[in-house]
């Protein structure tokens, strides 16, 4: 049933989306430089919209991937219960925070933060972007890690610990290692909920559909684009078609994404 | 024949709690070097709380209380560092439990985690190990495939390949046949005669017909108390304690 509806949006982005490319080559849509959809004529280049969103999300990854591995680590394998059980609603919270306040807090207070110590003349930058992201996928990195954590058999542990090994070295080289599939799990659900975020980002990245040349500047990403520009298209023209061409590639991405996190899922099951 | 018997482990005066519950009390016994300890006994009287002090495991658990002392090789076991204590004093448990990993690597692992780097070195210790445990043939040409795959009486045989790396000096062994058939239990058990001209064995078993096959000397364990200790062959053919002689002739247990 869900490969259906999947497949049915997948149909209605490629009628509505595959126009564009009677105008535009496809190599030309992916990697020219501008995008200017209402100038004369209009210019559909999404690269600077793909680098924004790599930037963004790689960003929010290389934040939350150690910080979040490292925290789910300590819940399961370190903090004694009554520590656990507060961290543990803690991250429930933050995961059933909407992003739109999330991005509102990230607006109101990061970016001047940022603004301030960098010395920018706006705050509101790839970095501010990151990090607001990062607090989202914190909470699913966490949860689904420390699970794949607890998972792992006590039998495991008690080896390690009879041969000698520490307790830092039964966490680090045992544990870990045993959790590894489940881990990789928890970051690609992470990172994908990163991608498909749209209104934090919007708020906190400064929107600027410009190739960036550091973090510190503002960028655009593929799904703010997406839901900036909506609503002042006309429907069935070319710009129209160009955002649900932007929608297509999106898709690829998550599903590409959320394939790998399956893999490696199921392999956590075994 | 005279045989010299140096004192590997002494146990003094060891009374050990759990909570409220008396595990062990008042226990005294010695253990020598290169022999095979059987201890015996019915459920909960004891044995694997005895064990798991003698490595410290029982330090884990937080309701776990001890008063007397283990003295191994001269020195009270209290004074030395906990993480080398259980590498001399090494532990096989009842059910097998290779990691998720290949043949090798679940050999590598001990030596790899106590710093060992060198390839060469590895390759070595491991075929040092799979041989010594009696496991070398079977599994020398599948040594990169997952130790998962091979059958239990092979895995309790890992297991053991696995602490012989780390060069231990005592082995013990909590029941590790009562997982396994007839044929995989007589191989570990004739792994443990060879073993013992090199290390230290103790072997806890439930099954009194293996404490006759193999240990040199035994001690019976009841309710947390030492009953009786004897050369195997005493204690089998004419225990002094009409318990020990009820427990072995299959009356009660
Ligand atoms: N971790 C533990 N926590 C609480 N009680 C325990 C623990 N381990 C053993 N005991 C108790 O100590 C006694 C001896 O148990 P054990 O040493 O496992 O006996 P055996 O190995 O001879 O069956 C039992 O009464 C058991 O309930
Ligand atoms: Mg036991």
């Amino acid at each position: 049933m869900s490969i259906v509806i999947v497949a049915l949006i997948f149909a209605f982005l490629l009628k509505e989306g595959l126009s564009i490319f009677w105008r535009v080559p496809i190599s030309d849509f992916l990697f020219a430089r501008n995008w200017y959809p209402i100038s004369d004529p209009p210019q559909f280049g999404i690269l600077p919209l793909i680098i924004g969103s790599i930037l963004v999300t790689a960003g929010a990854g290389i934040i939350s991937i150690p910080i979040g591995i490292a925290s789910a680590l300590f819940i399961a394998e370190i903090a004694p219960r009554k520590t656990k059980e507060v961290l543990k609603a803690g991250i429930e919270l933050l995961a059933a925070i909407p992003s739109v306040v999330i991005g509102f807090i990230g607006m109101v207070t990061l970016g001047p933060f940022i603004k301030e110590i960098f010395n920018l003349s706006t705050g509101l930058t790839a970095l501010s972007g990151s990090i607001t992201l990062a607090f989202m996928a914190m909470p699913t990195i966490v949860s689904i890690a420390e699970d794949a954590i607890t998972a792992v058999p006590r039998q495991y542990r008690e080896a390690a610990i009879a041969m000698g090994a520490t307790k830092w070295q039964t966490t680090w080289r045992i544990v870990a290692y045993a959790a590894r599939p489940g881990m990789v799990a928890a970051v690609m659900l992470g990172i994908g909920r990163v991608i498909g975020e749209t209104m934090a980002v919007m708020m906190v990245t400064g929107n600027a559909a410009l190739i960036p040349h550091s973090i510190l500047q503002p960028v655009r990403t593929l799904t703010a684009t997406i839901a900036a520009e909506m609503g002042e298209t006309v429907q069935g023209g070319e710009h129209y078609a160009a955002l649900f061409a932007i929608g297509i590639v999106l898709f690829i991405i998550t599903f590409l994404i959320n394939g790998i996190a399956d893999i490696y899922l199921h392999k956590a099951k075994k | 024949m005279v045989e010299t018997k140096m004192t590997k482990i002494s146990i003094q005066d060891l009374t050990i709690h759990f909570g409220n519950v008396t595990a062990l009390k008042n226990l005294n016994l010695d253990i020598y070097s290169n022999e095979i300890f059987t201890i015996i006994g019915p459920a909960n009287s004891g044995k694997s709380s005895l064990l798991q002090s003698l490595n410290r495991l029982n330090d884990l658990n937080a309701a776990y209380r001890k008063s007397g002392k283990i003295v191994m090789d001269g020195k009270d076991i209290d004074d030395l560092d906990v993480e080398s204590l259980r590498k001399r004093v090494s532990i096989v448990f009842a059910l097998p439990f290779p990691l998720p990993l290949s043949i090798f690597d679940n050999i590598a692992y001990g030596p790899r985690m106590h710093g060992i780097k060198n390839k060469t070195k590895l390759i070595k210790i491991v075929e040092k190990g799979l041989r010594e445990a009696y496991l070398w043939d079977e599994v020398k040409d599948r040594l990169h495939t997952p130790a998962m795959n091979l059958s239990g009486g092979q895995q309790q045989r890992l297991c053991i390949a696995r602490i012989l790396a780390v060069e231990p000096e005592v082995i013990m062994f909590d029941e590790p046949t009562s997982g396994l058939d007839p044929i995989s239990t007589a191989r570990v058990e004739e792994t443990m005669r060879v073993l013992k001209e090199r290390y230290t064995i103790i072997l806890v078993t439930n099954n009194v017909a293996q404490a006759a096959r193999v240990g040199d000397r035994t001690a019976f364990l009841l309710m947390g108390e030492l009953v009786e200790l004897d050369e195997t062959k005493q204690l089998f053919t004419s225990a002094r304690d009409k318990r020990t002689d009820d427990y072995i002739t299959g009356k009660f247990g």
